[in-house]
């Protein structure tokens, strides 16, 4: 066997739920600050409590997801082995954890010095799991568009990060950077480069997976990766070229494969074979919609400068990228694998199949289609408040309400494959 | 054509019989659900045989590997057919919730299973059992 590929569903099933089991709560506490900061806390991108609701969700429940996917992920899609997982995961998790929250309050109380404490914590944890990731990558004898793509999001992640790095020591230490034009490019990095990359390259996979859809077209998924790597880069100009038209030209071309991407996916999974629904797969539709919102506005902001300088546009955009598209993709899938990682984990103790019970039976499908309900109506009310300021607290509250019944849920499912690995063992000391 | 370019399309070929029996079990529909669930468990079993039979063995003789991937996919053979076993007592008492749980965990147990083969298994068989007649023997079982 080759020295390097995985053929085991590893990792222990505490190192994705250790990512899992917290996500939510980052959720819960966005919705709470909104919900305490009221009317003003979506008047710009630039308010501490926009600031510090994007990096609660960025890297409070995405990354903490994201990464406690990867680590499931890379053995089964692409047999890759993240070396001594278990290991990584304890030390990154918590780093992560204390790290957003010192960046978070740096925001909010418009403290450089937490800011600075941050700095090096997410340069430690978030270059830790960079490594352990990328040598997996780069070491697997897999090949295909999911590898390239898990791989070029790795090296999305990895700029983000060090541009904000750079981003928090500038308004720590009052650097001369510019801010604007280097925090739209830290944004793309994170949302494009890092994120999207990585939501396309595991679609590729889950999409067809979960849905029985047709595959992605070869052409689609040779040219989405590539493409959207050279546009963050065209992008990235925009810091070195005094060229005001530069932005729209690179930012329409980024919105349309993104829009691409958005109407793929929707329309594999409109002529899909499978015809059960569930939360999943709705989720991922409320998902590709936000996206085809996104960029559709997006681009009327490019093009209609009157709609564009509104400082509202910009959280408009945020809202619909945070909450609409990454919030919903991501629990979908820890609603699809965190019952089947129960289910392949209680059969491995050794106990008759029959005895293990089926992934239905650990977490309830009402309390998963209940609470996408609650985060559809929480998103519909984000929406509305950007425009009427009115509704914020209100938003806030559906959010924090929304994001602990996920946490809830996942804690229930856990609780469940505790109760059922009791007893499965309890019988076995029996016999 | 690839040696286990018949493998690949059996699996596509599953894929769609394992949807008409969810959809008509999931609807109650018994007589066509019991139908599609006989061709789908007859189908599987068909795959599994000729990986266990044909195409495992002869790539653990070119390789030497017995207790790699062929191990772990076997394994995860033995599981795709107890899931089945209980698909087959829920179609007999026509319970459409025990049907759905135990269809639902093998859909996703065969579609990783899939991947793993399709992504990393077959191009190493491929590659090992470049000039041998597998290959014809695999697209006879599975026409």
């Amino acid at each position: 066997m080759h020295p390097n590929l995985s053929f085991d569903q590893a990792p222990p099933i505490s190192v994705p739920y250790r990512f899992f089991l917290v996500a939510p709560w980052f959720g819960v506490m966005a919705g709470i600050l909104l919900g305490w900061s009221g009317p003003d806390a979506f008047a710009s991108r630039w308010t501490p409590e926009v600031l510090a609701l994007t990096h609660l969700i960025a890297l409070g429940f995405m990354l903490q997801a994201m990464s406690g996917a990867l680590f499931q992920f890379i053995p089964v899609a692409v047999g890759g082995n993240v070396w001594h997982s278990r290991l990584v995961a304890n030390a990154v998790q918590p780093m992560l954890v204390l790290a957003t929250l010192l960046l978070v309050a740096g925001f909010l109380f418009s403290r450089p010095g937490l800011l600075s404490a941050a700095v090096p914590l997410f340069l430690l944890a978030v270059g830790g799991f960079v490594i352990a990731v990328a040598l997996a990558l780069w070491r697997t004898p897999a090949t295909g568009m999911t590898l390239w793509a898990m791989r070029m999001a790795i090296g999305g992640l990895a700029v983000t990060v060090l541009l904000g790095a750079l981003l928090a020591e500038s308004l720590a230490r009052g650097l001369t950077v510019s801010i604007v034009e280097l925090t739209n490019i830290h944004l793309a990095w994170g949302l494009g480069g890092w994120a999207l990359m990585l939501l396309a390259g595991v679609s590729y996979h889950v999409v067809p997976m979960f849905q029985l859809t047709r595959p992605y077209p070869l052409w689609f998924a040779r040219g989405f990766g590539p493409l959207l790597l050279f546009l963050l880069l065209a992008w990235s100009g925009q810091y070195f070229l005094d060229e005001p038209r530069w932005p729209m030209a690179a930012g329409l071309p980024l919105l349309a494969i993104f829009f691409a991407y958005g109407g793929m996916t929707l329309w594999l999974q409109y002529t899909r074979r499978r015809k059960i629904h569930d939360a999943t797969s709705l989720y991922f539709r409320v998902a590709m919609l936000s996206l085809l919102a996104f960029a559709i506005s997006g681009a009327a902001f490019f093009l209609i400068p009157a709609i564009g300088a509104d400082p509202r546009s910009v959280v408009w955009l945020g809202v619909l990228a945070f909450a609409g598209v990454f919030v919903s993709a991501i629990t979908g899938m820890m609603y699809k694998i965190t019952p089947f990682l129960n289910w392949l984990h209680l059969q491995r103790l050794g106990a008759p199949m029959s005895a293990v019970p089926n992934m239905k039976k650990m977490l309830a499908a009402e309390m998963m289609t209940g609470q996408l309900r609650l985060h559809v109506l929480a998103l519909l009310l984000l929406l509305a408040a950007v425009w009427l300021p009115g509704l914020a607290r209100l938003a806030g509250m559906a959010f924090a309400a929304s994001s602990a019944w996920l946490g809830w849920n996942l804690i229930s499912a856990v609780r469940r494959y505790q109760t059922f690995r009791d007893q499965i063992r309890a019988v076995a000391l029996h016999c | 054509m690839s040696i286990t370019a018949p493998l690949f399309q059996h699996h596509k070929h599953c894929d769609e019989i394992f949807a008409d029996a969810e959809e008509a079990c999931g609807k109650g529909d018994w007589t066509a659900g019991a139908a599609a669930f006989e061709c789908l468990r007859g189908q599987l079993e068909t795959h599994f045989a000729s990986e266990e039979d044909l195409l495992f063995p002869a790539f653990e003789a070119a390789t030497g590997m017995t207790s790699g991937p062929t191990e772990v996919m076997r394994g995860e053979h033995r599981q795709m057919r107890d899931l089945l076993a209980q698909m087959q007592g829920a179609v007999e008492s026509r319970d459409s919730d025990a049907f759905g749980g135990a269809a639902e965990t093998l859909l996703i147990l065969m579609q990783q299973h899939n991947m793993k083969e399709e992504n990393i298994l077959y191009p190493m068989c491929d590659n090992a059992l470049n000039s041998s007649d597998v290959g014809a023997a695999l697209a006879e079982r599975l026409k």
